[in-house]
């Protein structure tokens, strides 16, 4: 090699390294998470809450990884279509990860994309089974899927029974006919008839439109089904006019429980019924308020959202920090924004159950890209706020059952 | 299937449909005199939805009082609306006046995205939950109290158009334009008269329907699409047939809910669309051209 090759050699390599992603990240390169969620349309509420565990993330994970995290936030628009090219457009404007984008409709249509296009996809909340049952190498879920939240939410549902030594004889069972509806609806048939100490039956199944302004007949033949409890799978919209819509025809039954839906528990829920909000239950993934990651993101959360309170935002914001601190995670370790290095390093995540604030086991992916050992907890309304009554251990009070309104029929 | 569930079902249906009716006899009043399809009118009853929440939110004035100066403002602002934009509009192509119309649609829309977000907003009546209860049945105060609204403003603008010597006037436009012009009708006047009639009925039915669903700025569009399909099946520019359209899609798809599944509750406006398409082109009750 001659002093002009050498020189030659000598510049490519000094260019290589100048541009590659260690060099870049050494000199203070961020993550660009490009956030799906639906800010407007049905489903804004819900999607907004979900935003503010974004919003909190680049600060605490600044705090405890080092890593500086850009948002590029984009709104679904409630839209499966919308949540399609807004992911294609994230990725040509440079996001390094996806994560998203609550609703399982628009995570299987951003799913499609980030496989396609070779960018991770950390999913925060969606929980219909196929979505990691693809093959896909680049899509991963720390979020159960609907089988194992009908399975925990069942559970509860029977250590409710057994806790308040009540036991109904006859649900009707009530879902939104949306991605999550349904899967949630396959589901809950098979699992019941495993959970032989549950001891009721399903007397009718009534699916409705995620997007219903009037929910009157839905009502009317859940009312005629003449059963103990509603058993309802369902979004946030659609429960505030199912409730009132109970109301207005005096169907008083012995409670709603919900084996693992939104809705129930949010905010606006309760601020827009008021006392016809009480004694609702859901038994859904949750928020450990013991966490140590808990107090770190709740008080983010208090600094950045001071009206709000985070216990009408936890599973929302708990989930969606998570996925971001996933994305971080892997940044951390692999030192890289590539896609694919990124990819690889989230597939090899383990975060230990200290650092994350979902309740749940330590943050693994299987092959299929899934988290296994996410738990739920019963969570019920009572005074206009959303209590942990099951299981013991993270109780913050008793759980109430049957409503004190219940009028036998 | 219970009777009792049945005749629930069709009185809700048919209270829903009589203010449906209300929002429709608008949409019809204007098409039938002026001949513009008004693809705004879904957005128009949003926009008097959120006026009535406003009106609630502000001063506690309860839906049916605030229909009076709601109803007040809309007619200024239909009227000015076609006397400023649509009539310069009249003599152009349909898809001129359709891309007019929509585009005020979107407008609207998206104003109303600005102003209000895209949250749901409602207002709560004392007797927004209570109900009548005659046996098993259950009469629902908020519907019964906007169904007879929706009839008692049905009444009076069929008496206007009947009776008055405006509304003959209206009428004779409707009928033979260029007769109006060779008697000396002021044509466009009675144009911006009617759309701000059209108007006015929407902002009663948006006054109303505040008490049945919550309301977003996207739901609009739906509206739109729910009118025209009332007053194609009960036929364009025909009065009692947006009133009896609006009942039968009410009826039908509160029955298509109980005896199909909820779902379908759609489908079974646009069947019922297309069997009249059809059958009877010029809708129910509505004149062979």
């Amino acid at each position: 090699m001659n002093r002009r090759d050498f020189n030659k050699a000598a510049a490519v390599v000094g260019a290589a390294s100048a541009f590659s992603p260690l060099n870049v990240l050494a000199q203070g390169a961020r993550l660009k998470v490009g956030v799906l969620l639906p800010r407007s349309g049905v489903q804004a509420l819900i999607g907004q809450s979900c935003q503010k565990g974004a919003d909190i993330a680049p600060a605490v994970l600044k705090q405890i990884f080092g890593v500086d995290i850009e948002l590029m936030n984009a709104d679904t628009e409630s839209n499966v279509d919308t949540a399609r090219t807004r992911a294609e457009r994230l990725i040509q404007e440079g996001a390094n990860v996806l994560v998203g984008a609550f609703d399982s409709g628009h995570t299987s249509a951003i799913a499609q994309v980030a496989e396609q296009r070779g960018v991770p996809f950390v999913i925060n909340i969606a929980a219909a089974p196929p979505i990691t049952e693809q093959g896909y190498k680049f899509v991963f879920r720390n979020f159960p899927t609907a089988i194992d939240l009908t399975r925990n939410g069942l559970s509860l549902m029977g250590e409710i029974f057994r806790t308040t030594s009540v036991a109904p004889r006859s649900c009707v069972f009530m879902h939104v006919n949306d991605t999550f509806g349904q899967a949630m609806s396959k589901a809950i048939p098979p699992t019941l008839a495993r959970l032989t100490e549950l001891p009721f039956k399903i007397l009718d199944t009534i699916s409705y439109d995620p997007a219903a302004k009037d929910l009157t007949v839905e009502v009317s033949k859940a009312k005629a089904a003449n059963a103990d409890f509603l058993m309802l799978v369902c979004r946030l919209n659609d429960a505030i006019i199912l409730r009132r819509e109970m109301a207005k025809q005096r169907w008083n039954p012995m409670g709603i429980i919900s084996p693992g839906s939104p809705g129930l528990y949010e905010e606006q829920y309760n601020k827009a019924l008021g006392p016809l909000a009480e004694y609702a239950i859901c038994n859904t993934v949750w928020y450990n308020p013991k966490s140590e990651m808990t107090k770190i993101v709740g008080a983010q959360f208090k600094k950045q959202f001071p009206k709000d309170e985070l216990t009408f935002h936890g599973t929302n914001v708990g989930y969606t920090f998570d996925a971001v601190m996933i994305a971080a995670d892997a940044f951390r370790r692999s030192k890289s924004a590539d896609p694919k290095v990124l990819a690889e390093a989230i597939r090899a995540t383990d975060i230990p159950v200290a650092r994350r604030m979902s309740l749940g086991g330590p943050i693994k992916f299987n092959a299929k890209g899934q988290v296994e050992g996410n738990l739920s907890a019963a969570i019920q309304n009572q005074k206009g706020l959303p209590r942990v009554t099951l299981p013991a251990q993270f109780a913050e009070s008793k759980v109430i059952f049957p409503s004190p309104d219940y009028k036998k029929s | 299937m219970p009777l009792d569930l049945v005749v629930n079902v069709t009185i809700a249906g048919v209270l829903t449909g009589l203010v449906y009716g209300l929002m429709a006899l608008g949409l019809s009043v204007i098409f039938g005199v002026v001949r513009v399809v008004n693809f705004a009118h879904g957005e128009m009853m949003t926009i008097a939805m959120y006026a009535a929440v406003i009106l609630f939110g502000a001063f506690k004035v309860d839906p049916f009082l605030a229909v009076l100066p709601v109803a007040a403002v809309f007619f200024a602002l239909g009227y000015a609306l076609q006397a400023g934009l649509i009539n310069p509009f009249i003599t152009r192509p349909e898809h001129s006046q359709f891309i007019l119309l929509v585009a005020v649609a979107t407008i609207m829309v998206n104003g109303l995205l600005i102003g209000f977000g895209p949250d749901a907003r409602n207002l709560q009546v004392p007797y927004q939950l209570e109900s009548w209860e005659f046996g098993k049945i259950l009469l629902d105060k908020a519907r019964i109290y906007a169904a007879a609204a929706a009839l008692a403003t049905s009444a009076a603008l069929f008496l206007f158009f009947k009776y008055s010597l405006t509304g003959k006037a209206i009428r004779a436009c409707a009928d033979n334009n260029l007769g109006a012009l060779v008697v000396g009708l002021n044509v466009k006047h009675l144009y911006a008269l009617t759309f701000g009639l059209g108007s006015a009925c929407v902002a009663v039915a948006g006054c109303m329907m505040i008490l049945l669903v919550d309301v977003t700025p996207n739901l609009g569009p739906a509206y739109t699409l729910l009118a025209f399909v009332i007053v194609i099946v009960g036929g364009l520019g025909s009065m009692p047939g947006a009133l009896l359209g609006g009942v039968l899609i009410g009826v039908s798809e509160a029955l298509a809910g109980l005896y199909i599944t909820p779902s379908a509750k759609s489908m079974m406006s646009f069947g019922l669309l297309i069997l009249v398409l059809l059958f009877r082109p010029q809708g129910l009750l509505g004149r062979k051209a």
